[in-house]
C-alpha cells in the first residue's frame, strides 16, 4: 500500500515538473504574442468605435459611426475592389507560371540550380527598390518598356498613371516578385512524387501531357493549396508596391489604392486612427471569409496521399 | 529521343531562358542606369543601353545626401536582434509544444495558429501607441519590437521537433538530464537546419518590411534601408540614376548573402515552407 502511494506521488511529481518546464518554455513567446498581437486585435476593434482627433486631442466615442461612414465611402469600396482584383490577377498567373517553371526544372534540364537562383532573386530584393526600378521601366517617356513597344510599332502606354492600366502594371510586379518563391515550394513537392507513378502511367500509354494532368497535378494539390492560400493572404495585404508607385495625387489613385494603403493613409497620414482601425477590421473580416471558403473548398479539390 | 522530344526540349529551354531574362532584367537595368548621367538615362534617340563611362558620381551624391551608414547599421541591428529573440523564444516554445504535456497546451498553441491567420496590419496601431507611450520611437528597440516573438517561428520549429525520434529524449533522461538539459544539449543541435531556415526567413521579412519602420522611425537617421528608400524617392523623385544608385546600395547586402547561402535558403523554404 505504502509502495503504491509513493509511486503515485513520484509520477505526479515528474508530471508537475514537466508542466512547470512547459509553462516556463512557452512563457516568453506566449506573453509576447498576447501583448503584441492578441490584445492589439481587441484594441484595434475598440479603437474603431472612436473618432480620433489630432494628436493630443483625445478620442471621442462614436459607436458604429466609422463603420456607417465606411459603408458609404466610395473610396473604401474602390479599395476593396482593387485589392480583390489585384489578388485575382496575381494568384492565378503566379501559380500557373510557377507550376510551368517547376515542372520544366524537374525534368532533365541542364543548369537547374542556375535557373532556380535566377528565378528566386526578385524575392530577395526590398520591395521599395524593386518598385523604383519598375517605375523607371514603366516611365511613359524614357522607360525601357515603352521603348520596346515603340520599336515593335505599338503605342506608348502610361503604365503608372492611366487608371485603366496602373493596377495591371502593379500586378505584374507582384507576379514577377513571387513566382520564384512559389516555384521553389512546388519544385520541392514535385521531387517527392515517386518515379513509379510515371513509369506506371507510361506503361499505360499516357503522353507527357496526360501524365501532367493525371499524375503530377493531383499529387501537387496539397502544395498548390498551401501556395494559393499564402499568396492570397499576402496579396490581400498589398501595400509597398502601390505606396511606392502611386501617390495620392496620381490620377490612377482611385483605381489602385488597396485596403492596406487606405488604412495607412487614414491612420498615419490623416491621423484618424479610429477610421483606419475600422478599415483594417474590414480587411480582417474579408480575409476570414476567404480563408473559410478556402478551407471548405479544400476538401473538393485537394488530394492528400 | 524522338523529334517531338527534341522540340519539347528546345521549347523548355527557350521558356526558361526568356523567363530568367525577365527576372534578371530589372536588376541589370537598375545597375546600368545607376552609372548613367541623367542625359544618358533619358536619351531616346539614340537609345543608350550602356553608360558611356562608369560614373560613380550618382553613388557619391546619394551617399553624401543620405546617411547610408546609419541605414545599414539600423537594418543590421534590427535583423540581428529579431533573429536572436525569435530563434531563442521560438525554439523554447516549439519544443514545449512538440514534446511536453502541460495544461493549456492546445489552447496556447491555438493562439499561435490564430496569430498567423490574422493580417498583420491589425496589430500596427496598438503597437505604435505602445512604443510611443514608452517614448521609444526612432530607436532600434522600436524596429525590433513587433518581432521579439514569432508565432510563425514557433510553428515552423515545432514541425522540426516533431520529426525527431523520441528515443533520444528517453536516452537523455536515463543519463540524468533534466528537461532543460535535454532541450539545450540534445534536441536543439538537431534542429540546426530549422534554426537556419527560421533565421533566414526572419532576416528576409525584417529586411523587406517597409510599413513599420516608415511609421515608427520617422526621423531620417533612424530609418532602415527599406524605409529610407521610400523617403529618398519622395525627395528626388525624377533623378533616376541617383534613385537606381540608392536602390543598388540598399539591395546588394541581401543579394550577396543570398548568393552565399542560397543552398540553405532554398532548402529552408522547401523543407519547411511546404509543410506548413
Amino acid at each position: 500500500m505504502n509502495n503504491i502511494i509513493s509511486t503515485r506521488k513520484k509520477v505526479s511529481k515528474s508530471k508537475l515538473n514537466m508542466w512547470l518546464w512547459g509553462w516556463f518554455m512557452v512563457a516568453p513567446t506566449m506573453i509576447g504574442l498576447i501583448f503584441l498581437n492578441i490584445i492589439p486585435i481587441f484594441q484595434t476593434i475598440y479603437l474603431s468605435l472612436f473618432k480620433s482627433g489630432d494628436f493630443g486631442r483625445g478620442n471621442i466615442f462614436v459607436g458604429f459611426d466609422n463603420y456607417i461612414r465606411m459603408f458609404g465611402d466610395a473610396q473604401v469600396w474602390h479599395a476593396v475592389a482593387n485589392t480583390l482584383l489585384y489578388t485575382l490577377l496575381v494568384v492565378p498567373f503566379s501559380v500557373v507560371f510557377s507550376i510551368i517553371i517547376a515542372v520544366l526544372l524537374n525534368g532533365k534540364i541542364k543548369g537547374k540550380s542556375f535557373f532556380r537562383t535566377i528565378y528566386f532573386i526578385p524575392m530577395m530584393a526590398a520591395p521599395a527598390a524593386v518598385t523604383m526600378v519598375w517605375r523607371w521601366l514603366y516611365n511613359p517617356q524614357f522607360g525601357l518598356i515603352n521603348y520596346v513597344l515603340n520599336r515593335l510599332g505599338l503605342d506608348s502606354v502610361k503604365w503608372t498613371t492611366d487608371p485603366q492600366v496602373a493596377l495591371i502594371a502593379i500586378s505584374i510586379i507582384g507576379i514577377w516578385s513571387i513566382v520564384g518563391y512559389n516555384m521553389v515550394l512546388l519544385l520541392a513537392s514535385l521531387k517527392e512524387i515517386p518515379r513509379d507513378y510515371y513509369e506506371a502511367s507510361e506503361i499505360d500509354g499516357a503522353s507527357k501531357m496526360q501524365q501532367f494532368f493525371v499524375v503530377t497535378l493531383p499529387l501537387l494539390t496539397p502544395t498548390l493549396f498551401f501556395v494559393s492560400v499564402t499568396t492570397i493572404i499576402q496579396s490581400m495585404q498589398v501595400f509597398d508596391v502601390i505606396y511606392m508607385m502611386i501617390d495620392v495625387a496620381n490620377p490612377a489613385y482611385e483605381n489602385t489604392v488597396s485596403l492596406v494603403y487606405l488604412f495607412y493613409n487614414n491612420s498615419f497620414k490623416y491621423m484618424d486612427k479610429g477610421y483606419g482601425s475600422s478599415i483594417v477590421v474590414l480587411l480582417l473580416v474579408i480575409i476570414m471569409i476567404i480563408t473559410y471558403i478556402q478551407l471548405k473548398a479544400e476538401k473538393k479539390w485537394v488530394n492528400y496521399m | 529521343m524522338g523529334k517531338v522530344g527534341k522540340f519539347a526540349k528546345v521549347l523548355a529551354y527557350t521558356f526558361l531562358t526568356v523567363g530568367a531574362c525577365l527576372m534578371i532584367l530589372p536588376f541589370l537595368w537598375m545597375l546600368l542606369t545607376s552609372f548613367k548621367t541623367v542625359a544618358e538615362s533619358t536619351s531616346m534617340n539614340p537609345f543608350v543601353f550602356f553608360p558611356n563611362t562608369v560614373k560613380w558620381i550618382n553613388y557619391l551624391e546619394v551617399i553624401e545626401k543620405n546617411n547610408f551608414v546609419a541605414f545599414y547599421y539600423n537594418t543590421f541591428a534590427m535583423i540581428l536582434f529579431r533573429v536572436i529573440c525569435s530563434l531563442l523564444f521560438s525554439a523554447m516554445a516549439a519544443y514545449a509544444f512538440a514534446r511536453l504535456q502541460f495544461p493549456g497546451r492546445n489552447f496556447l498553441f491555438g493562439i499561435v495558429l490564430f496569430q498567423m491567420m490574422v493580417p498583420t496590419q491589425i496589430f500596427i496601431i496598438p503597437q505604435y501607441l505602445m512604443v510611443d507611450a514608452l517614448g521609444m520611437r526612432n530607436t532600434i528597440f522600436a524596429l525590433v519590437f513587433p518581432g521579439i516573438v514569432s508565432a510563425f517561428g514557433t510553428f515552423l520549429l515545432r514541425q522540426f521537433f516533431l520529426n525527431l525520434p523520441k528515443e533520444l529524449e528517453e536516452a537523455a533522461k536515463l543519463d540524468g538530464c533534466n528537461i532543460g538539459q535535454t532541450f539545450v544539449r540534445i534536441m536543439l543541435p538537431l534542429t540546426r537546419s530549422g534554426l537556419i531556415a527560421l533565421g533566414i526567413f526572419t532576416s528576409l521579412f525584417a529586411f523587406k518590411d517597409m510599413m513599420w519602420p516608415l511609421i515608427i522611425n520617422t526621423s531620417t537617421e533612424s530609418a532602415t534601408l527599406s524605409s529610407a528608400l521610400a523617403k529618398i524617392q519622395s525627395a528626388i523623385s525624377v533623378h533616376y540614376p541617383e534613385l537606381m544608385a540608392a536602390s543598388v546600395l540598399a539591395i546588394w547586402p541581401m543579394l550577396l548573402i543570398f548568393m552565399v547561402f542560397q543552398k540553405q535558403f532554398v532548402e529552408g523554404i522547401s523543407t519547411s515552407g511546404g509543410k506548413l
